[in-house]
């Protein structure tokens, strides 16, 4: 069987991916290319990022067997790979530090970064503060108002937060900024972007880093239960941690690979940020891929109940894995996931982000339809306590 | 021969520069753009970028944004731009119209099918931000098939190897963006474009133009010497933001008049 080793030299998952930016870009992507292309071989780079891993994030994060929870629902053995136990908590640490470390070997003394849910904002900020480089995070002003928490985290941090006030003033617009500013002060600055989309080479070399998921989850699986698991789920939004946790897992056909994509009110409602699922090929952010637009190409406002899931895109290897069908997408709805979430809360004393419970919603529809033996691995990308004005609000309830 | 062409043809007979204004379509709404365009012409200008309102403008400042807001606020899309400028080509046969847009409203209609489209209504060239000359062979191919120019951005930043790949693919003139950055900024060094111009001379032919930054009739003079062309955008735009409905067009002309004056100012050497 051929080995996977996409993407090709530009970038290319098939038709998605590659480098679709202005002019004034292109030079900064090159120079990016070339030094990741170097340090990704460099021992010493590889050395350092798994020792900060180690040691500054918390690695390698636990896989736990939510036993209760399992036995609850009635079927296949639901298996938590624990990213939620990381420093920040969440997956998005283990991206922020390798390109913290790449722009710090690059000598820029600036890092900037866009942010949905607050998360890659506020690991952002952390490497900033980590390695002494000013750092300027832009938020859509919706977005802000929704993660106020998170807001203050990244001030903390000592991190500008911008908050954006174009078009949707979510996720997608405050990469739009994050790339103006690009544009405009590259000499000095790393942008340092917090999924697996973006032009070439961001959406590999973000997989690269978070691929620590997956490679870590086979050894665990191995040690632990004696053979890998029979799925695995994960939320997708950009599809960071999805990919993370799928990538060392593709060539190996027996393990199902389930994305698990934002229906919000439901597919039909039209009001949802399910891309793979009822999108279709298109360029945004520099990169060809799956988008929710309308008929004239204009991308369509999206929604989720969760912010980090809230984005009209997907990462293009996501849609090269739907295409080849190596990789299944389904949908949950807000209220799926906060049933989940409260789950999870009740049975296992576990919090999960409500991006994550979107992929532990599917977990626990999928597995009473499957035998006890059967095991799923869920990423459990992040922790809740972010959520908490969200989950109180679609409650009903005020703190 | 091209419109395009024609007009470089011309002015180069005449000792003359050329002026292009950018508007971007449906601002401020859908009926002002057409007969803005006839004004423009009127005002001196010698081609029209024509801007296709698309809902995540990556490389624009505030300005064209807002303008590119205002366009989708009255749901002017590719084929309502298709469909004005079809209505100028009517009574205007002659001035050049360049469509200047992102990748993404291009895709959805089909490439090959907007050539066709485009080429029917009257476009003359196709300027597509995001189509590197790395990802739009294909593209490209379609744009000629259809004897429409493909319009490419050069930055202070495109190395040697690149603008000789441009210089095989671009057709009608190319457009030197002045400066780092988005549309709109300031700070244009005007040293820093002499030089630039002089070395991407000794690999492209066809005519350049500068924008980015030109704010007055100064600056577009002080491009004027130094290019073949020059593009202003942002200030037009910033015109009819801040102009009433019926003050709007007399001040863009009053605008683009003062431009025209400026660029004619400048002794041409053959």
């Amino acid at each position: 069987m051929k080995v996977y080793d996409l993407p090709d030299k530009r970038g290319h998952f098939g038709p998605y991916g590659g480098i679709f930016v202005a002019e004034t870009l292109i030079a900064a992507l090159e120079e990016l290319r070339k030094q990741y292309e170097h340090y990704r071989d460099d021992s010493a780079f590889q050395a350092e990022f798994a020792y900060e891993l180690k040691h500054y994030v918390g690695r390698p994060s636990p896989i736990y067997h939510a036993k209760r929870w399992s036995t609850i629902l009635g079927g296949a053995q639901i298996l938590l790979k624990r990213e939620d136990l990381n420093h920040t908590g969440a997956h998005k640490i283990n991206n922020t530090i390798g390109q913290g470390l790449l722009a710090k070997r690059m000598g820029k003394k600036r890092v900037i970064a866009e942010t949905g849910a607050g998360q890659h904002g506020v690991a952002s900020a952390t490497v900033a503060a980590r390695y002494g480089m000013e750092c300027v995070v832009y938020m859509g002003s919706e977005d802000v108002k929704r993660q106020a928490s998170n807001v203050y985290r990244m001030k903390l941090l000592g991190a500008t937060v911008v908050p954006v006030e174009s078009g949707s003033r979510t996720l997608k617009d405050a990469l739009n900024e994050a790339m103006r500013d690009w544009v405009t002060n590259v000499e000095n600055t790393f942008y340092i972007i917090g999924t697996v989309a973006g032009p070439h080479p961001y959406p590999m070399m973000v997989r690269d880093f978070q691929a620590i998921i997956g490679r870590e989850a086979k050894v665990q699986m191995q040690e632990e239960y004696g053979r890998q698991p029979d799925a695995l789920i994960a939320c997708v939004g950009g599809g960071s941690n999805a990919i993370g946790l799928f990538y060392p897992y593709i060539d190996d056909a027996g393990v199902r690979m389930i994305g698990v994509e934002a229906a919000g009110h439901g597919i039909e409602s039209g009001r949802h940020a399910a891309t793979l699922m009822t999108g279709r090929s298109g360029v945004l952010h520099g990169n060809r891929t799956y988008l929710i637009q309308d008929d004239d190409g204009q991308i369509i406002e999206t929604h989720s109940i969760s912010a980090g899931l809230d984005y009209p895109g997907v990462g293009p290897e996501h849609a090269w894995l739907k295409d080849n069908n190596r990789a299944e997408y389904v949908g949950i709805t807000d209220s799926e996931a906060l049933d989940a979430f409260h789950a999870l809360c009740r049975y296992e004393g576990i919090m999960p982000a409500l991006e994550s419970s979107h992929a532990l919603a599917y977990a626990a529809k999928l597995a009473p339809t499957l035998s006890k033996d059967q095991l799923l691995l869920v990423n459990l990308s992040g922790r809740g306590d972010k959520d908490m004005a969200t989950v109180t609000q679609a409650s009903g309830l005020t703190l | 021969m091209s419109r395009i062409k024609t007009v470089f043809a011309s002015l180069r007979q005449q000792r003359k520069k050329a002026l292009i204004p950018f508007i971007t379509a449906g601002d401020p709404d859908q009926t002002m753009t057409v007969p803005l365009m006839h004004e423009l012409v009127k005002a001196g200008a010698d081609i029209i970028e024509l801007g296709v309102p698309f809902s995540d403008p990556m490389a624009d400042g505030p300005t064209i944004q807002r303008s590119s807001e205002r366009a989708l606020k009255h749901h002017v899309g590719l084929k309502d731009v298709l469909v004005m400028v079809a209505e100028f080509r009517k009574s205007d046969p002659i001035t050049p119209v360049v469509l200047m847009g992102y990748a993404n409203p291009v895709e959805s209609m089909g490439q090959e099918i907007f050539a066709a489209k485009a080429k029917e209504s009257g476009v003359d060239g196709v300027l597509t931000v995001d189509y590197p000359p790395e990802e739009c062979g294909e593209w490209v191919k379609h744009l000629k098939h259809h004897g429409l120019d493909a319009i490419f951005l050069l930055s202070p930043t495109t190395p040697q190897s690149r603008i000789e790949r441009v210089a095989q693919m671009a057709q009608g003139y190319v457009y030197y963006v002045s400066l780092k950055g988005v549309t709109g900024s300031s700070h244009l060094d005007l040293n820093e474009v002499a030089d630039k111009l002089s070395m991407l001379r000794s690999h492209i032919s066809i005519p350049i133009g500068v924008g980015f930054g030109i704010r007055d009739g100064e600056m577009a003079k002080a491009v004027a010497e130094l290019a073949d062309a020059v593009v202003v955008g942002s200030r037009i735009i910033e015109e009819i933001e801040i102009s009433s409905k019926s003050q709007l067009m007399e001040n863009v002309i009053r605008l683009v008049s003062g431009l025209r004056t400026a660029i004619d100012d400048v002794v041409v050497k053959h």
